[in-house]
């Protein structure tokens, strides 16, 4: 019994940590509706910092919980910075762009990290006067678990009467249900924003400096804490600290007694859970409904069909790109492979969440399917490259059908978290079942057929399937069904009210679009001869992601424009030393200088120069 | 017109990125060009000394004259710790670069990746640091070459030493990785093998670098054990270390530990190192050698500070690929394949070694000790060279594991 009490207060300690972790996301969030990527950049930013601040002061017990403040104060800082310097210019952008920005920001403050602390992992001290464990019914309990069982609900308390005894609270309140109404009543929304955006960063950093005497200061702690912050963020509500709370708990306290008996599963526990409590209860334990939805953007203009000159402009560069293997060497037809699945990727994406209306974190998931799906095929079936880049989209659209049937009931944020649920689930799954996916030594030797092994041939079979599956699906955009998914986006409710069975509709939409991932992943698959468990993974999903919000997700060039972008940027970068923060400086300049994504970006250059030859009057 | 312009315009725009990889450099012919993959955003930690490691090498070999009369380039790239990214750096610097070979990458799966494209591709790879078993044995192939001692030579170095304890119930804590799963299997095997009476009697998975230290912990505490064989590395280390002295897991409790004696993950330990870890690793400047002597000190004459493993590893790569390029007729893979067989690095910092031919696995071995605090530094003590040659298969044994080519 004393054992089993001992392992719920070690579950509670790390419910404390992971709360921690996760209000502030979920202020930032509730507040201003930026799903903030750079959250976990934050709370390792605290670590850093604490760190430097405690060993630098080494001053016993005061230094120690000076440390944590100063860290968290800092943190604060730097989170203002993010929001006044960058994020404030994109609150008018379509929903999730600052996405994008946060991604960028990402990438700059890893390689800042870097160069500020070096790249070996730092041990800070213990927590002076807690360094022991005391027994309690005879089991060793760490004094410092026993702090953060104090430390987690005593923030909640504080956020509590924050939000419910202050003004500034009630404010926040009242703007995270209704913003324009807070607006209209003559309330300073940037003030509001600037200060919520304060808070969560300065409880990222808090959460970031109190892991120090837990474990080491890495690089890696930003990207290890970042999904499951969303997960419990999720799980919790939008929005909902108290949610936030319960759902730390209800996941540390599982995972305490879970390795007992499999000791296998963290690889997806939290995700499970998830996966659980939004198929019961789809805006999570304490969201209200509409609670999963990002800043209101711009209504959308309908999208127009391409004018004469646009498609022969189109046809050129399409020709301009099939004749490249005459002047191109092999390397520059290799990446330009790269680039189609990346392109085809990206408008299976777009179809889903800019046309669909349904936004996707876990698009990867279907990816990887196809990917695997055609390395299977080849390996285990024994199928040749024609069967297998058969059964790659196959298994691809089986996979959406069963996820898209639980995702389309949810909508916003929360369906995004779903696909990223189902993503990680399968991701795991790929992982641990060694013996037909290999695990994470993947599955080799899955090269094309010797008439297509060249690096022309296999660029030819690359661009008809890609450019053959990008086209049809700009073929269904303009079909009536495209035009149902794109009425359903902008009025749900009048699209259900002329009779139009929308679920079914989406969940069709869905599984389009994760056939046509799976396609782009059964051609990734045979450029690179082998797949591994990171197709599946939440980088590549996120890539995705970019790729569709960067380039301008409400028009059709978009994903193609942003993928396009991405990998030939990517691909240049990398040679570069700190090439991720020259990258990110590049997301972040686009982003303010394109806040409507590359496509708008482009299309305000054009009507600008328009104007200014005095073209427009040919029209 | 004019906008017709315009528009090949910004289609000339669009595509000026694509200009860089149209123009390939011609090959300079006074110099071997040599492709090197890795980790190096990804893993900074182990990958930097690594990079220091083969730099130093490199400027050796160039300072000498070179290989018969020709400088050797290396041009080095990051691959994002992502196995499609490096298929793609490897296929530019086969295609492009037309480099002669390709050496390097840390994490297992993006060296099994750039394998599997070597034996497409017929091109030669010196694996450098990955430790998977598989690179060698099950998905071995004609043109890869691993050096590092793998899982399983670092796994039954422990074993040997494992067995001379009284211990007989065990647990083990690994990553809950391939990495980790060979790791353990390959200290089963061996321990089981050497002391039939040994029971393993728990078994924790972590999720890597994600441990949930405090519940893994007290999991492996419940079942009782007398010993415990550790894998968690790095950050892991740190945490797992840290929770277990708290709660008392070490006391009276031998533990046996993979790779914990390497520099890049003792040394973040600091004070709290634990005593008397049965541990592989690298002594550093504790080597006494002469040749060790002499690389340690060019090493910090140039970098300013001491060597790690990923050091050692990368400058001994380098003398592998110089034993090569002198050994072999030509540049071309055939001969380069002939050269490998069975070559011999007559001497390194850590002493000769050579490639076996039958599995292509190195025998350079690993250094086991136990770590202790000595003057408030990290350190192993009680330490020996363990030779890779005496924690393989024989070579009859090893070909078998290898799949039909």
């Amino acid at each position: 019994m004393s054992f089993y009490f001992a392992q719920l207060l070690t579950g509670l300690a790390n419910a404390s940590s992971l709360f921690l972790i996760a209000c502030g996301l979920s202020i930032i969030f509730g507040v201003t509706r930026i799903v903030n990527f750079a959250h976990g950049s934050l709370f390792m930013l605290g670590a850093y910092i604490a760190y430097s601040v405690v060993t630098r002061l080494d001053a016993g017990v005061f230094g120690f919980w000076f440390g944590m403040l100063a860290a968290a104060l800092a943190v604060g800082l730097v989170g203002l910075a993010m929001e006044f310097l960058i994020l404030r210019r994109l609150y008018r952008a379509p929903e999730l762009f600052q996405l994008v920005a946060t991604f960028g920001l990402v990438l700059v403050i890893q390689d800042v990290a870097l160069a500020i602390w070096g790249a070996a992992d730092l041990l800070g001290p213990r927590a002076p006067g807690l360094a022991r464990a005391v027994r309690i019914f005879g089991e060793p309990i760490p004094q410092y678990d026993l702090a953060l069982i104090g430390i987690g609900p005593l923030v909640l308390a504080g956020i509590w009467l924050l939000f419910h005894r202050t003004r500034w609270g009630i404010l926040v309140r009242a703007a995270t249900q209704d913003r324009d109404m807070v607006g209209a009543l003559g309330v300073n929304q940037n003030w509001l924003f600037s200060a919520a955006f304060f808070l969560g960063a300065a409880l990222a950093g808090l959460g970031g400096a109190l892991q120090i005497p837990r474990e080491a200061v890495s690089l890696q702690m930003d990207l290890n804490v970042i999904a499951e912050a969303f997960v419990v963020v999720v799980i919790g509500g939008m929005g909902s600290v108290a949610g936030a709370f319960v759902a730390a708990v209800l996941i540390s306290v599982l995972n305490a007694f879970a390795v007992l008996v499999f000791p296998q599963i963290s690889i997806v526990l939290p995700f499970v859970v998830m996966a659980v409590v939004l198929v019961l209860r789809p805006h999570g334990l304490f969201g209200k409904p509409g609670s999963g939805h990002g800043a209101p953007g711009e209504p959308e203009a309908p999208l127009r069909h391409m004018s004469g000159r646009g498609r022969m402009a189109l046809a050129a560069l399409v020709l301009a790109m099939l004749a490249s293997p005459a002047v191109a060497g092999d390397f520059t037809l290799i990446l330009l492979v790269d680039l189609l699945v990346a392109m085809l990727f990206a408008a299976s994406l777009h179809f889903l969440m800019g046309v669909g209306g349904m936004v996707s974190f876990g698009h990867a998931a279907f990816f990887g399917i196809g990917a695997y799906g055609a390395a299977l095929a080849v390996k285990t079936l024994g199928l040749g490259m024609g069967g297998a880049m058969l059964a790659g989209p196959l298994a691809g659209a089986l996979g959406a059908l069963v996820f898209g049937w639980f995702c389309v009931r949810l909508s916003g944020v929360y369906l995004a978290m779903l696909t990223l649920a189902a993503a990680q689930i399968v991701w795991g799954i790929t992982f641990q079942w060694q013996d037909v996916t290999g695990g994470d030594d993947g599955i080799l030797g899955v090269w094309p057929a010797p008439w297509a092994s060249s690096d022309t041939a296999y660029f030819y079979l690359a661009a008809a399937i890609c450019l053959g599956g990008i086209w049809a699906l700009r073929r269904v955009v303009h079909s009536p069904f495209g035009y149902l998914l794109r009425g359903g986006r902008d009025s749900p409710v009048r699209a259900e009210a002329i009779g139009l069975d929308l679920r079914r509709h989406q969940w069709a939409g869905f599984t389009l679009a994760g056939t046509l991932a799976g396609l782009a992943g059964t051609v990734f698959a045979f450029s690179k001869g082998s797949v591994f468990p990171d197709v599946l993974g939440i980088a590549q999903s996120v890539d995705g992601l970019i790729m569709v919000l960067l380039g301008g997700i409400h028009a059709l060039a978009g994903p193609l424009l942003g993928a396009g972008v991405f990998v030939l940027i990517e691909d240049w970068v990398s040679r570069l030393d700190f090439w991720r923060f020259i990258f990110g400086a590049i997301i972040l300049a686009v982003v303010l200088l394109a806040p409507d994504g590359l496509a708008g970006g482009l299309e305000r250059l054009r009507r600008l120069l328009r104007r200014t030859t005095g073209g427009g009057a040919a029209r | 017109m004019a906008r017709l312009k315009r528009r090949s315009l910004l289609g000339a725009l669009a595509a000026l990125p694509m200009l860089t990889t149209l123009a390939g450099p011609a090959a300079a012919q006074d110099r071997i060009v040599i492709g090197e993959i890795n980790s190096y955003t990804r893993l900074p930690a182990f990958t930097e000394p690594y990079k220091k490691g083969w730099q130093l090498g490199l400027e050796e070999i160039n300072a000498g004259g070179g290989i018969k009369g020709q400088e050797i380039e290396v041009i080095s790239r990051d691959d994002t710790g992502d196995p499609a990214t490096a298929i793609r750096i490897a296929e530019e610097m086969i295609s492009k670069d037309e480099a002669t070979m390709i050496f390097g990458t840390f994490l297992s799966n993006i060296g099994l990746a750039v394998s599997d494209f070597s034996k497409q591709n017929k091109t030669l790879f010196l694996a450098s640091e990955p430790l998977s078993d598989a690179i060698v044995w099950s998905n071995g192939n004609r043109y890869t070459y691993r050096l590092r001692p793998s899982t399983h030579m670092q796994a039954a170095m422990l074993a040997e030493e494992a067995a001379k304890l009284d211990a007989v119930r065990w647990a083990t804590v690994a990553p809950n990785y391939a990495y980790g799963r060979d790791a353990v299997a390959a200290f089963k095997a061996e321990l089981t093998r050497l002391r039939p009476d040994v029971e393993f009697v728990e078994e924790q998975w972590p999720p890597v670098f994600k441990i949930d230290a405090g519940s893994t912990v007290r999991a492996l505490e419940a079942a009782k054990p007398d010993a415990i064989y550790n894998v968690t590395f790095a950050g892991d280390l740190a945490k797992f270390v840290r929770e277990g002295s708290i709660r008392m897991l070490f006391e009276d409790r031998p533990v046996v530990s993979l790779l914990s004696g390497e520099p890049e993950y003792l040394l973040p330990l600091g004070d709290e190192t634990p005593d008397g870890w049965i541990v592989t690793g690298y002594p550093g400047t504790d080597i006494e050698t002469e040749a060790h002597q002499a690389f340690a000190q060019a090493y910090i004459d140039r970098w300013g500070e001491p060597p790690m493993t990923g050091s050692i590893v990368g400058y001994n790569s380098m003398l592998s690929i110089k034993a090569l390029l002198e050994k072999a007729e030509s540049l071309e893979t055939e001969d380069l394949l002939a050269a490998m067989e069975g070559l011999e690095v007559p001497s390194s910092p850590t002493g000769p070694f050579r490639f076996r031919a039958a599995d292509h696995q190195a025998t350079m071995g690993a250094y086991v000790g136990r770590t202790a605090l000595v003057d408030g530094t990290p350190k192993m003590v009680d330490w020996v060279y363990a030779h890779g040659a005496d924690y393989l298969p024989s070579e009859a044994e090893a070909a078998k594991m290898r799949p039909a080519e």
